[in-house]
């Protein structure tokens, strides 16, 4: 396999969901195999409770995240406004009757945000998964099958990880009719190589242990052993990669959507933020048109970003800080 | 030197994808581009006819030739440096536009993308050291903010109340626009000051990547034993700091350096669309506006290929500072 340079743990920069060498959320006594999938999950949710409950940056992140869920299920229900309904009232600043005033065509900026939330969470954790079925489907074939098979597949994955992810969305976005769904998918097709080399490193570690082999030998399907007998045991690994995979398609989308491919039909906060810029909100002076939905887009990252992190530092000990201190005092002490 | 070959070799299976998948997807997609845009172009009234040849070998329309003739043609064309015309610059070719705009672009990129892995890395280094500390919470609290911001939507903000409100500097174009380009000192000034606020933009909304990643992996190396013998040598904390924990802790951010250079270049371009910096950003927004395909494609693959060439500094930069990787080669 080329490219041994890369230590798995490595960037905790741009989304590269690298950085889940160690795999978080393993209870210690959660075995490999005898336990039913029910007990595993329900070992899975105790052991999120818990980081919830031990750690600060979960405990906030997940706080976000779970806000911003609400206000895209229920939003629609406290706000009346139609948010694409044109009114006389023409960008007009922040008040009472509107909460974050009115754009250019006097549409309620308010109104737009809260449905907007909508359209980009619903989009950027659908993507999300998008992304990580790919990524599970080539890295566990490919890491389980190897021979030709791994070759194809981690060349393929290799060759993707050096074109820039953006650029080719915009070459492929260009042609197709400008819906979410298009935006989606073709970020979805640029965005899986990672969690893809992520997860195949892992299967490769896999593949030799006991519980495998005992299913190999009592004569498994090979894609039952995959992805009913190795699958199972990466979960931890998939929802953190899904965690960084999600901050990156969310910003890849309201990327595309800022530069204009989003549906014009509908909002959301990257089209919010194409339509200000594209009307000249600069000029006029509408900051309430362009700040609030790119901040809502650094909120929803930031919470899931403090989710990333927290998880690292509950599966790796020695980012923790307290025990850092103590350690240090000993060492004084000795 | 073997692994560097393969490497070599995936890169330039990397460019083939790039240009195969840029030569098949318009022709795979629904409602033929080309026609649509021979429409648009014949509503203008007088059409060059050179334009229209242009646009058939661009997209082979009109063509009798079969698809796999098609593809070497264009091939053909590309190894030339033909990259078609540009409808949106006509008569300009692709080419042409791209030359008059990438300098801006490097000059820009190298100068921001520099500024801010060595400030962001540095200050990493400190935020390990100084780990628990109310600046490293702090600083790790603005830094997951950053982290998860949008690029173009960071510069509206820093043009609307930097530029625009507060008019502390230039916030449109890449000089100011009555001087005449060239190696004058006023147009140099103007250049470096319209420089400034674009090049903070990018500086702000990557260096959180660089000093995370240098933060956690800094901690990681501080528990070495090594770590530890130094010290108890009595090296000054200065040695300790830089000389034996960051020269081992940076790995993992040259590293993310080659996999960050694609998001890099990417969202450079939203930030001179911002800006209306006369980079190949903001001709590629020009070129998608118009739906000048030829433009977007030309600027794209440059974009594939920088990113590429870039990717295969960081490999050769990686030989050197990690000598592990040097002995695998020889094995």
């Amino acid at each position: 396999m080329s490219q041994p340079s890369l230590t798995p743990g490595s960037p905790a920069s741009l989304g590269g969901p690298g950085h889940v060498s160690t795999p978080p959320f393993q209870p210690a006594g959660m075995t490999m195999r005898g336990e039913s999938d029910g007990a595993k999950v329900l070992a899975m949710l105790r052991s999120a409770r818990r980081a919830i409950a031990t750690n600060r940056k979960v405990a906030i992140g997940s706080g976000i995240i779970a806000f911003l869920i609400l206000v895209a299920l229920l939003g629609p229900v406290f706000v009346h406004q139609d948010p694409l309904k044109y009114t006389l009232n023409l960008n007009a600043p922040p008040s009472g009757a509107h909460w974050l005033g009115t754009n250019q065509g006097g549409q309620d900026v308010f109104a737009q945000l809260v449905i907007g939330t909508r359209s980009s969470v619903f989009w950027a954790f659908l993507t999300g998964v998008l992304v990580v079925l790919i990524s599970i489907t080539v890295g566990l074939v490919g890491g389980y099958m190897g021979g030709a098979i791994d070759d194809a597949l981690s060349l393929l994955t290799n060759v993707f990880l050096v074109i820039p992810s953006l650029p080719l969305a915009i070459v492929a976005v260009q042609y197709f009719s400008r819906t979410t769904l298009t935006i989606a998918l073709v970020v979805a097709l640029t965005n899986w190589p990672w969690g893809a080399r992520v997860l195949r490193a892992q299967t490769l570690s896999m593949r030799s242990r006991e519980f495998v082999t005992a299913a190999r030998a009592s004569g498994e399907k090979t894609w039952r052993i995959i992805f009913s007998e190795i699958f199972p045991n990466e979960i931890s690994i998939v929802a953190a990669s899904f965690v960084t995979t999600t901050i990156q398609v969310l910003l890849a989308v309201a990327g595309l959507e800022f530069l204009g491919f989003g549906d014009t039909t509908t909002i959301s906060w990257g089209i919010m933020l194409n339509q200000s810029y594209v009307s000249g909100a600069l000029l006029t002076g509408t900051w309430w048109w362009f700040a609030p939905p790119g901040l809502c887009i650094a909120v929803l990252g930031s919470g899931l970003a403090l989710l990333n992190f927290g998880i690292d530092e509950v599966a790796d000990p020695r980012l923790r800080i307290r025990r850092r201190r103590l350690l240090r005092k000993k060492a004084g002490a000795a | 030197m073997r692994r560097l070959i393969r490497r070599i070799g995936i890169y330039l299976l990397a460019i083939w994808a790039a240009v195969t998948i840029n030569f098949f997807l318009p022709r795979l997609a629904p409602g033929d581009p080309a026609k649509a845009l021979f429409y648009r172009i014949s509503q203008h009234g007088y059409v060059n006819p050179s334009l229209l040849n242009a646009l058939y070998s661009e997209f082979g329309y009109k063509t009798t030739d079969p698809l796999w003739v098609q593809y070497l043609k264009y091939l053909n064309n590309l190894l030339h440096g033909n990259l078609g015309i540009s409808t949106t610059y006509y008569p300009n070719t692709v080419g042409d536009v791209i030359n008059q705009n990438i300098r801006w672009t490097l000059i820009l990129l190298s100068v921001s993308v520099l500024i801010s892995f060595a400030l962001g890395t540095f200050i990493g280094v400190f935020m390990a050291w100084k780990r628990g500390s109310s600046l490293d919470t702090t600083l790790s609290s603005v830094m997951t903010f950053l982290y998860s911001i949008l690029y173009p939507w960071l510069a509206l903000l820093v043009v609307y109340f930097i530029g625009f409100k507060a008019g502390w500097l230039p916030f449109s174009d890449g000089y100011d626009l009555s001087l005449t380009p060239g190696w004058s000192l006023d147009f140099i000034l103007s250049a470096v000051q319209h420089a400034i606020l674009p090049a903070f933009t990018i500086v702000i909304s990557t260096i959180a990547g660089w000093m995370l990643t240098m933060r956690n992996s800094m901690i990681t190396t501080l528990s070495e034993d090594y770590i530890m013998m130094a010290r108890a040598k009595g090296l000054t904390t200065r040695r300790v700091m830089f000389a034996y924990a960051a020269r081992n802790a940076i790995l993992p951010s040259v590293t993310g350096f080659a996999i960050a250079i694609g998001t890099v270049v990417g969202g450079q371009l939203l930030v001179e669309i911002v800006f209306s910096y006369p980079g190949i950003g903001f001709a590629l927004f020009q070129g998608i506006l118009g739906q000048d395909y030829a433009l977007a494609d030309g600027i794209l693959l440059l974009v594939i290929i920088a990113t590429v060439i870039m990717n295969l500094i960081v490999d050769l930069l990686y030989t050197v500072l990690d000598p592990r990787t040097r002995q695998e080669g020889s094995a």
